[in-house]
């Protein structure tokens, strides 16, 4: 029997179990207290946690993460909430040259057991700086490990695995998704969840691999139904970093085919750094070079041309046509 | 213009004149032996030993870098002595006088500006977190360590306080004015050390700040004040006062230790295209380890054999520097992958075996073995 959960939902059920579970983990940032946060994922931690647990802090984003730092090697576990991927940068310093390098600086005496939660990726109308895909900038980071979800079931179970983490783990939330709805088993054991590391396969098939995280997921399950020429597999990559190497390239093996679809620009994005290992990894089975759907290079749109700036069904079918046009 | 400026003859908290004078102060009584004040006198000598053979080293070329602390060992030791040992102490990448007073052995300092390590020291076994080269960096990472001992429940008498190190350049940046926020509103138990040395590589104080740095304490909300960072008695006494008020669960404190970089920045920087030698000068006359001695000397509390013993203390400590950075081993090739994760990765191990595999190919090939 499971719970009908949204995916905002979901991760605030994973909060109060993590929170419940251990009692140094900590939730901080802005507005996550008695609002709950701009998204209520935090909703009704502070009322039941108290102040001390649920943190509202200054509006400083380095602040949140430095002072996150200082509290894990106290002996903490927080897990700051950065309101929107736009304001991410301000915090990227501790990010990228504290957070990410910490444990290798010590060499081992310090884990930073620091959950990243951000809410990311376009469609929701926002202003600037509402609405970008940062991702590629984690995952050339080494030290962080970079995640995302795109159903309820993830949610629930891969906020929990990235509390228990011992790394930082940045978990980026597709906010156009949270309101997507599905049954959850919370009663399950945690041990039994899919590990945070591993791709899913979402939908067998036999003609082309596509592969897609976060928000794009349900494009690509969509896209899949609708091609019905061809039989399309949809692995959802879920770890962004490290990559599950093995799944993908045993699908491609099967597929021949491999098309990547992201939110993130596509240059330098993730999908040409899988791109280029599927190649040298099944070379001789590939039967048309891997083809990436992604933004565009440029700064994320105003919100009346986000449209056709992320990679839509057509797009992505687009790229399916490409694929088989070899 | 304003008529305060950031370098205005300060008032400084001031225990022992740059004569040798005891004057003690109203608001910092210190009690204090003899014998606790030559037991100074010595830290400030052996660090200043272990900072020169450093130099050297650097220029021997057995050194990639070193950052000085030559004119700042009253402010490092003053400080350093006040800390309790349940107490934690976030530095900069100067602070080899707090390091002494930590138990961190010189070797240990020796080994990231050598390149073997990236800082080395367990940070929990000697409260002193790693050297952070990012400017500011470590004050937030402070105040979220006192938010924690907060939670702790670790204030009161017997409680933990925590201190922070920067210098005045590190004022002008974002990640400090946070943490002095951060620290405000949640009254953490933190103490800001900030060294102003005058000089942030060639910038002058007066390019960092148009107040004097410890007045910036009373925009967020809590105390600040200026001591003499060339009186080791003063440091040791405003440092101890601002610990205690914090473990108490009176929030923090920004001491400003108004010092002196006798040297230059780091190894790599040329002060004098930046500064004019009267002013070196000037700080002579009130150097840190002269005074301490002065006053010992002028009250018959350390005879000629006591200098020569700490003397003979340098010397040792001096080549023990020199031997140990020499036989500081180098890294193995294949840490380069250790360390960077706490759980597996498959990303990094795959590169890590391929790595090893390359290496192997070279066995045989000579005697270095792919080195």
């Amino acid at each position: 029997m499971g719970t009908n959960l949204t995916i905002g939902k979901a991760i605030n059920a994973g909060l109060r179990a993590s929170m419940e579970h251990d009692p140094k983990v900590l939730v901080m940032g802005e507005d996550v207290g008695r609002l709950g946060g701009v998204f209520r994922v935090t909703d009704g931690l502070h009322k039941d946690f108290g102040a001390d647990r649920v943190i509202d802090t200054p509006l400083a984003e380095s602040g949140i993460v430095g002072t996150a730092i200082g509290m894990a090697m106290r002996g903490y576990r927080p897990v700051v909430e950065i309101q929107f991927d736009g304001f991410f940068f301000p915090a990227a310093n501790q990010t990228f040259t504290q957070l990410a390098k910490m444990r290798r600086r010590s060499a081992g005496k310090l884990s930073m057991p620091i959950v990243m939660r951000i809410p990311y990726g376009g469609g929701i109308g926002a202003v600037e700086h509402h609405s970008e895909s940062p991702e590629a900038y984690f995952t050339h980071t080494a030290g962080l490990r970079v995640v995302t979800v795109a159903n309820p079931e993830d949610a629930y179970w891969m906020i929990q695995q990235a509390v228990r983490s011992d790394d930082p783990v940045i978990f980026l939330e597709p906010k156009r998704r949270y309101y997507e709805k599905a049954e959850v088993d919370t009663a399950a054991p945690i041990e039994e969840a899919t590990p945070m590391g591993a791709a899913r396969v979402a939908r067998h098939g036999t003609d082309a691999t596509l592969l897609a995280y976060g928000p794009m997921v349900k494009t690509a399950l969509q896209a899949a139904e609708a091609d019905t020429d061809h039989s399309i597999e949809v692995v959802d990559l879920r770890s962004l970093s490290p990559v599950d190497y093995p799944t993908i390239v045993e699908s491609v093996k099967r597929t021949g085919r491999l098309v990547i679809a992201h939110e993130a620009p596509l240059s330098g994005g993730p999908g040409g750094e899988i791109a280029a290992r599927v190649t040298e990894e099944c070379f001789y089975h590939l039967e048309s070079p891997v083809i990436r759907v992604a933004a565009f290079d440029t700064p994320y749109p105003q919100s009346r041309l986000e449209e056709h700036y992320l990679p839509d069904l057509d797009r992505v079918l687009d790229g399916v046509d490409r694929a088989f046009a070899y | 213009m304003s008529d305060t400026t950031a370098h205005e003859e300060p008032e400084l908290i001031q225990l022992l004149t740059p004569e040798g004078e005891l004057t003690g102060h109203p608001d910092y009584p210190l009690d204090i032996s003899a014998e606790e004040i030559r037991a100074l006198y010595r830290d400030l000598v052996l660090v200043r030993r272990v900072d020169s053979e450093a130099v050297s080293l650097q220029r021997q070329g057995e050194l990639g870098l070193w950052a000085s602390l030559l004119g700042q060992e009253a402010a490092q030791i003053g400080s350093g002595r006040a800390l309790g040992e349940r107490d934690m102490a976030f530095p900069s990448y100067r602070e080899h006088g707090v390091a002494w007073c930590r138990g961190i052995a010189p070797k240990e300092l020796l080994g990231m500006f050598r390149g073997v390590t990236n800082g080395g020291w367990d940070p929990h076994e000697h409260g002193f977190h790693l050297y952070t080269i990012v400017i500011g960096s470590q004050a937030l990472h402070a105040t979220g360590y006192a938010m924690g001992v907060q939670r702790d429940g670790a204030v009161g008498e017997d409680g933990t306080a925590v201190i922070s190190y920067f210098g005045d350049g590190a004022t002008s940046q974002g990640d400090t004015n946070e943490a002095f926020n951060f620290a405000s509103v949640n009254n953490a138990p933190v103490v800001f050390f900030c060294q102003n040395n005058q000089w942030a590589i060639s910038e002058s104080t007066e390019r960092q700040s148009r107040v004097p740095i410890y007045k910036r304490a009373a925009g967020f909300g809590f105390p600040g004040v200026r001591v003499d960072g060339n009186d080791v008695l003063a440091c040791l006494a405003v440092t101890r006062a601002a610990l205690d008020n914090a473990r108490e669960g009176n929030g923090p404190t920004l001491v400003e230790a108004f010092t002196y970089r006798m040297g230059a920045h780091t190894t790599n920087d040329d002060p004098s295209r930046y500064r004019a030698s009267a002013e070196l000068d000037e700080w002579k006359a009130k150097d840190p380890i002269l005074r301490v001695r002065r006053y010992l000397e002028n009250n018959g509390l350390a005879d000629d054999a006591f200098f020569a013993s700490v003397e003979t203390e340098s010397e040792a400590i001096g080549e023990q520097v020199r031997s140990e950075c020499r036989a500081l081993p180098d890294p193995e090739p294949l840490d380069i992958f250790h360390e960077v994760y706490a759980e597996p990765n498959v990303q990094i191990d795959r590169q890590r075996s391929e790595f090893a595999e390359y290496l192997a190919s070279f066995e045989g090939a000579g005697a270095e073995g792919g080195r």
